[in-house]
C-alpha cells in the first residue's frame, strides 16, 4: 500500500545523532568534586492527580471544589515539603509507574520539556501546564550504572515525548515551584513479564546503579518513588470527585496491608518489608509491582533507620502513604555504631 | 438516517505502531503494512459511515471512556519505541455517536463517560489503526476506552450497548478491535530484521485463533479467549474480542479472511476481517455466560454491611 499524501497524521522522525539544543532555562546543578554527591533524602511520594487538583494550582484547568476528601495527603505533603526545607538538593530524581516500558528501564533524555499535560485516565481532573528541567548527565550516569548492573536500558530523546503525569505529579507535590531539574525513570515491565522477584531484582540493582551515578556525579539528590501502596480503585466516581462521604479504602484487607508496610517503615524493618514484597504487591493488589518502592529502597541501601509517615489517606479507595527517609539519620545512625 | 444502522464489518488488527513507522526495518512490519492497505481497500468498499474502535492501549479506570473531542489535534510518543518518531494526529470523531454510546451503555448498568479535552493523549494503536486504515480521516472514527477492571460480563454489557447505539444510530459500522494477540514481548533490544513470535507454543496458540477466525466463527474465538490469554498471555484477556463478538451479534456467521499474521517484538500482530455472511456458523457450542446488563462488581471483600457489595444479582 502507498500511503495517501493527504494522511492526517503527520509522522516525524529525528536523527538522534545529532546533539539536541540546550534549553536556555536549563539550570546546571553545582559542580562538586566526583564522588561527592549524596542522595539527602528518598520519598514515597504517591502521584494521585487528584492531590493536584486539590491544591487548585494555577497550571491546572479543573478547578476543585475544596471539599476536602483528601486533606490528610494534602497535609502529609505539606509536611514533608516542611521538612525538606532544612536540607538543599540539586536534582529531584523520580521513578514512575506511569510510563510503562516493557523493554528494560527507560531515562529522559531530554534537557527540558514543557506543555500540556493530559491524565488519560482523570482527564476530569489534571490537564496541566508545565515547565520541567531536566539533567540529563545525570540520567545518563544512572543508565551506564544500571547497564553495568546488566539491566536492558535505553536514553529517551524524542523531544516530543509526553511526560507522564506521575513524574509531573510527584514532582510537583514535592517542589511547587518545579525549579529543580529531574531525571525520570520508566517502570519496567519486569513484574509483570515474569514475576515479582524478578522485578524485585532488577529494582535493587536499578537503586544501586542510582545510588553510585549520585555519588559519582557530585549532586545532592531526592529521589522519589512515585507509587500508591495498596491499589484497588473504586471503578465509579462521585459527582464532586472530591466530596469526602464517597472517599474510604477499597477494603479493610488493603487497609491492613497498608498499615502494616507503613509500620515497618517507621521501625526501619526495611529489609524485612523486601522479604514481604511480593506477598505484599500480590494481596494488596499494591502499585509497588511497578517497582518503585523497591527501587527507592535499593537506592537508600535498605534504610535500617525510622523513616518518618508525613501523611497516609485513600484516593478513590487505593492507599497512599508520604514518607520520607531523612539520610541524615542513616549517617547518624552509622556513626553510633562506630 | 432513518434506516437501523448495522455492523457491516468487523476488523482486528495489531497495537503497536512499528508497522506504520518503521516498515522498513523489518519484513515482517513491512507485510503488515501492506496488509493494511488491503485492509483499508475493502473497508472503503463496505461504504462505512463510522469506523468503532476499542482500544486495549487506552485504559481507564472509571468504567469506560468515549472519545468525544470532534477534532482532537495533538500528538502522541510510543512510550517504548520513541525513537520510531511521533505521530501526530488530526483526527475526524463523530462526537454525537459517542454521546450516544455513553447514553446506552448507562441504560445497561454501565459506568461511562465521554472525554473531551484539548491535549488528551489519544492512545497509539488507535492513532497507528486510523493512520493505516483512514488515512485521510474520510470516515468519522469513534473511539472507547479498555477498563484495567472489566471482566468478560461488563465488556459484553459494552459491546451490546455499543450495538444500541449503532442501531439507533442508523450509521453502516465497522467495528475495530485494536489488540495483540499473544502479548509477549521481547523485553531487550532485538534486530528488527529478525523479529518473531516469542515462542512456538504463544505461535500455536495464535495460529489456531486465526484458523478459528478465518472460518467465521468469531463467538467460538470470544469463548475461547479465558484460555487463549492463560495459555498464550493474551493481550488483556483478549477483551477486544469479547467487545467485537459482543457488539458483531454473537455468532459465527461471518466470512473471514486473515490478511497478515507477523510479529511485532514478539507479540502476535494479526489484520482479521469478518463481513457477516448468514449461515455460516453452523450449530457450534457455547457455555460462556451471557449477561445482558451490568449490575455492578461483586465486592466480597467489603467488610461493612452498609456498602453496596452484594448488588448484582
Amino acid at each position: 500500500m502507498r500511503l495517501s499524501s493527504t494522511r492526517k497524521t503527520a509522522i516525524s522522525a529525528y536523527n538522534f545523532e545529532q546533539p539536541l539544543p540546550m534549553s536556555s532555562s536549563t539550570s546546571s546543578p553545582p559542580h562538586r568534586p566526583p564522588g561527592s554527591g549524596e542522595i539527602v533524602a528518598g520519598c514515597l511520594s504517591p502521584h494521585p492527580p487528584h492531590l493536584v487538583y486539590a491544591s487548585n494550582p494555577q497550571q491546572n484547568e479543573p478547578k476543585s471544589s475544596g471539599a476536602g476528601a483528601w486533606k490528610s495527603l494534602l497535609d502529609g505533603y505539606q509536611s514533608l515539603r516542611k521538612s525538606l526545607e532544612d536540607r538543599e538538593f540539586d536534582v529531584i530524581v523520580v521513578h514512575t509507574p506511569h510510563w510503562k516500558t516493557r523493554v528494560g528501564h527507560h531515562f529522559l533524555g531530554v534537557p527540558n520539556f514543557e506543555g500540556l499535560s493530559v491524565d488519560p485516565i482523570f482527564p476530569n481532573l489534571f490537564r496541566f501546564h508545565f515547565d520541567l528541567q531536566v539533567d540529563v548527565p545525570l540520567a545518563e550516569a544512572i543508565q551506564e550504572e544500571a547497564a553495568q548492573e546488566g539491566l536492558v536500558t535505553s536514553m529517551m530523546r524524542n523531544p516530543e515525548f509526553r511526560v507522564d503525569y506521575g513524574t509531573i505529579t510527584s514532582s510537583y507535590l514535592v517542589r511547587p515551584e518545579l525549579d529543580v531539574p529531574i531525571v525520570a525513570i520508566s517502570s519496567a515491565r519486569s513484574y509483570f513479564d515474569y514475576s515479582n522477584e524478578v522485578g524485585e531484582r532488577e529494582m535493587l540493582a536499578l537503586g544501586r546503579a542510582t545510588r553510585r551515578a549520585v555519588e559519582q556525579s557530585g549532586r545532592r539528590a531526592l529521589l522519589l518513588a512515585s507509587c500508591s501502596l495498596s491499589h484497588r480503585h473504586f471503578t465509579e466516581e462521585p459527582e464532586d470527585p472530591e466530596d469526602p462521604a464517597f472517599e474510604h479504602i477499597h477494603n479493610g484487607n488493603q487497609e491492613a496491608w497498608d498499615r502494616h508496610v507503613m509500620r515497618l517503615m517507621q521501625e526501619g524493618q526495611c529489609a524485612q518489608l523486601l522479604e514481604q514484597m511480593p506477598d505484599f504487591i500480590e494481596q494488596a493488589v499494591s502499585e509497588c509491582k511497578d517497582g518503585s518502592l523497591t527501587w527507592l529502597l535499593g537506592a537508600l541501601d535498605v534504610p535500617d533507620f525510622p523513616a518518618t509517615v508525613h501523611g497516609y489517606g485513600t484516593v478513590i479507595g487505593t492507599g497512599n502513604a508520604v514518607v520520607e527517609w531523612d539520610m541524615r539519620k542513616a549517617h547518624v545512625q552509622a556513626g553510633d555504631q562506630a | 438516517m432513518s434506516a437501523k444502522g448495522k455492523i457491516v464489518g468487523s476488523f482486528v488488527v495489531p497495537s503497536r505502531p512499528h508497522a506504520l513507522l518503521a516498515p522498513d526495518r523489518s519484513p515482517a512490519w513491512q507485510r503488515l503494512h501492506d496488509a493494511y492497505g488491503e485492509m483499508a481497500a475493502d473497508i472503503r468498499a463496505l461504504k462505512p459511515d463510522l469506523l468503532l474502535i476499542f482500544s486495549t492501549r487506552w485504559v481507564s479506570i472509571i468504567g469506560h471512556q468515549m472519545q468525544a473531542d470532534p477534532k482532537p489535534k495533538f500528538w502522541v510518543v510510543d512510550e517504548d519505541f520513541h525513537e520510531l518518531g511521533t505521530l501526530h494526529y488530526d483526527l475526524n470523531i463523530d462526537a454525537d455517536f459517542a454521546e450516544h454510546y455513553r447514553d446506552a451503555a448507562q441504560a445497561r448498568g454501565l459506568t461511562a463517560r465521554t472525554v473531551a479535552y484539548e491535549g488528551f493523549p489519544i492512545d497509539v494503536g488507535s492513532i497507528t489503526a486510523l493512520n493505516l486504515l483512514n488515512p485521510d480521516g474520510a470516515i468519522s472514527a469513534g473511539i472507547v476506552s479498555c477498563n484495567i477492571y472489566s471482566d468478560r460480563a461488563e465488556t459484553l454489557v459494552l459491546g451490546k450497548a455499543a450495538a444500541d447505539a449503532v442501531a439507533a444510530s442508523g450509521k453502516r459500522v465497522v467495528a475495530i478491535s485494536v489488540t495483540a494477540l499473544s502479548n509477549r514481548m521481547f523485553t531487550e533490544w532485538i534486530n528488527p530484521a529478525q523479529d518473531s513470535i516469542h515462542s512456538a507454543k504463544d505461535d500455536e496458540w495464535n495460529r489456531k485463533l486465526l484458523e478459528l477466525l478465518e472460518q467465521g466463527r468469531l463467538e467460538d474465538v470470544s469463548q475461547l479467549a479465558r484460555e487463549f490469554s492463560r495459555q498464550a498471555n493474551g493481550d488483556s484477556k483478549l477483551k477486544a474480542i469479547w467487545w467485537l463478538a459482543s457488539l458483531s451479534g454473537q455468532s459465527n456467521d461471518y466470512r473471514g479472511k486473515v490478511y497478515a499474521y507477523e510479529p511485532i517484538w514478539g507479540t502476535g500482530a494479526a489484520l482479521v476481517g469478518l463481513t457477516p455472511q448468514a449461515g455460516a456458523g453452523g450449530d457450534l457450542e457455547y457455555d460462556e455466560d451471557d449477561t445482558e446488563v451490568f449490575r455492578g462488581d461483586r465486592n466480597v471483600l467489603a467488610t461493612d454491611a452498609s456498602e453496596p457489595a452484594a448488588k448484582s444479582s
